[in-house]
């Protein structure tokens, strides 16, 4: 498996895994079945609708843990709007590419993103243009060609 | 950087300087094709009978019996098609087990797009085959019935013997896939009553692209390529001759000390899965714990994933595999681990270490010492244990 250097650095030390109490929003992504369950935890400032911290927990592989870490790093500091233009494509590019059976961990992260904001928006009550209701499970890639 | 601990061996294994230097000779001044009829080429041609005689030495069977082919998935291909082209006026139904390797299963899905049948045996939850289970799926058509020796990924020995006397009392051949038991444990072809048996070169200190198919005599095979007279007629192509030498004399190597090789293996194998029960909680080994091929070591870790667990381990310099998807390419972890009853997540989390008769005991110790640290920040990250720790509390 040919992982990028900056992919090699963060599933080796990976930035914001842990977990905020008492977080603004928490979303839960992935299945066990494909191998990979991403957990992120906001903290926004509900006056600037500011991300002022952000932490994971991923249960996966390493394509998915230094997406993980890529995606964290990429929301702090972001506001709600421009955090859902983390898109898995550019979480995919920060951590210069991803082998191509890997990519699914990428969308992993997006979702994450996507479904912590949505619990965020749930708990106040209000509507993030733009963001849909999560799905529990990403779609699975099946790739059963082989005959 | 740190020094290589190489515990992958049931992947791959080094060749032995030994094999080499029978080998070079037949790359250089013996390169002579044994077909040819001068001299030089009748003398390669003589070092191949004597190889085979070897090989054949090792199994209790004849030369005549031994086929020499390009690797260990050729050999299971050669017998299980070879075996179901030759006898369909016989029938069409096969028996394997749902843990065999893919060299075997792809066979097999492969016949049954043809028309052929197969019937995939269930293991019990240390992937045993029953053979009482095999006696109740042999049925008037089956022809074949193909079960490991040593499961590659487990470590498992199959009850090979009870098995076969299942096979004759319904007189249907026996297929055994050997790749990871030969020459790491002896095996008697006449007294395990195997038709087939397939083995693989670089699994026993000799090169990649050699292996064998030992067929006894009497069996309905068919060609498995067409061509030249090489191999009996049942295999045509100009032979890995330094490449069959070599298998040949990695094979002598390893059963002129093959006692000590699996009490040495066994020592270390005993000591890694000992330490690693005892020190990380939420751990199991998968796999019978006696019936178990001396090399292999093979244990899941809960709520954590395996190639996460790889990467951590090349960091401090040991090599090692898994059952997770993330290794294998697809989302789908080792159809092993599922056959043993194992649920997905925790099929992911699996740790297979294979060594080797070099493998030493401060080697062990690293990979022990280093272990509990890898699980614990694993599983630290992980949701999955996050969840487990907050309802216990």
């Amino acid at each position: 498996m040919a992982y990028s250097e900056k992919v090699k650095d963060h599933y080796t030390n990976p930035r914001n895994v842990g977990v905020i109490e008492n977080a603004s929003g928490v979303g839960t992504v992935g299945n066990a079945k494909c191998g990979d369950i991403m957990r992120m935890y906001l903290d926004i400032d509900d006056s600037t609708g500011i991300i002022k911290d952000c932490k994971f927990k991923t249960f996966g592989c390493g394509a998915a843990v230094a997406t993980s870490s890529m995606a964290t790093e990429m929301v702090k500091g972001k506001t709600i709007e421009e955090a859902l233009k983390v898109t898995n494509k550019a979480v995919m590019e920060a951590l210069d590419g991803l082998p191509p059976v890997k990519m699914h961990c990428s969308l992993l992260a997006e979702e994450a993103i996507h479904a912590a904001l949505w619990d965020y928006a749930e708990k106040h009550g209000i509507k993030i243009e733009g963001l849909k209701k999560p799905v529990n499970d990403i779609e699975e890639l099946e790739d059963e060609d082989e005959f | 950087m740190n020094r290589l601990i190489y515990m992958d061996n049931a992947a791959t294994t080094f060749v032995d300087k030994r094999v080499l230097e029978a080998m070079l000779p037949y790359l250089t001044d013996m390169c002579f094709n044994p077909s040819s009829i001068y001299d030089g080429a009748q003398d390669v041609h003589a070092a191949l009978d004597i190889a085979r005689e070897t090989i054949a030495k090792t199994l209790n069977a004849n030369a005549r019996e031994i086929y020499f082919t390009s690797c260990g998935t050729e050999s299971d291909n050669f017998a299980i098609k070879g075996v179901a082209y030759a006898n369909r006026d016989k029938g069409k139904h096969l028996i394997t087990s749902k843990i065999e390797h893919h060299a075997v299963l792809h066979s097999m899905a492969a016949l049954e797009k043809e028309g052929y049948e197969v019937t995939y045996l269930d293991v019990d939850e240390n992937g045993l085959v029953d053979p009482a289970t095999l006696d109740k799926a042999i049925r008037p058509d089956t022809i074949l019935v193909s079960i490991m020796y040593a499961n590659n990924e487990i470590g498992t020995i199959e009850p090979i013997k009870e098995i076969s006397e299942v096979c004759k009392k319904h007189s249907v051949y026996l297929h055994v896939d050997a790749v990871q038991a030969y020459a790491h444990m002896p095996i008697d072809v006449v007294s395990d009553g195997i038709d087939m048996l397939s083995a693989s070169g670089h699994k026993f200190n000799a090169m990649k692209g050699t292996g064998f198919l030992y067929i006894k005599k009497g069996v309905k095979i068919r060609n498995f390529m067409d061509g030249g007279a090489q191999e009996f007629r049942k295999r045509a192509g100009t032979e890995n001759v330094a490449g069959i030498i070599g298998m040949a004399k990695a094979t002598e190597i390893a059963h002129s000390e093959i006692e000590e090789r699996m009490s040495h293996e066994k020592m270390i194998r005993d000591y890694i899965i000992d330490r690693i029960l005892k020190e990380i909680p939420y751990s199991r080994l998968n796999g019978h714990r006696e019936k178990r091929l001396t090399n292999n070591v093979n244990i899941g870790f809960e709520f954590i994933e395996g190639e996460s667990m790889l990467l951590a381990l090349n960091d401090i310099g040991v090599c090692a595999s898994s059952g997770s998807a993330c290794t294998s390419g697809s989302l789908d972890p080792s159809h092993v681990l599922l056959a043993i009853g194992l649920p997905h997540e925790k099929a992911h989390g699996s740790l297979r270490l294979t060594v080797d008769h070099t493998t030493s005991l401060d080697d062990a110790k690293l990979v022990c010492d280093n272990l509990p640290k890898i699980v614990e920040r694993l599983r630290s990250m992980s949701p999955l244990y996050e969840d487990f720790i907050k309802n216990k509390k």
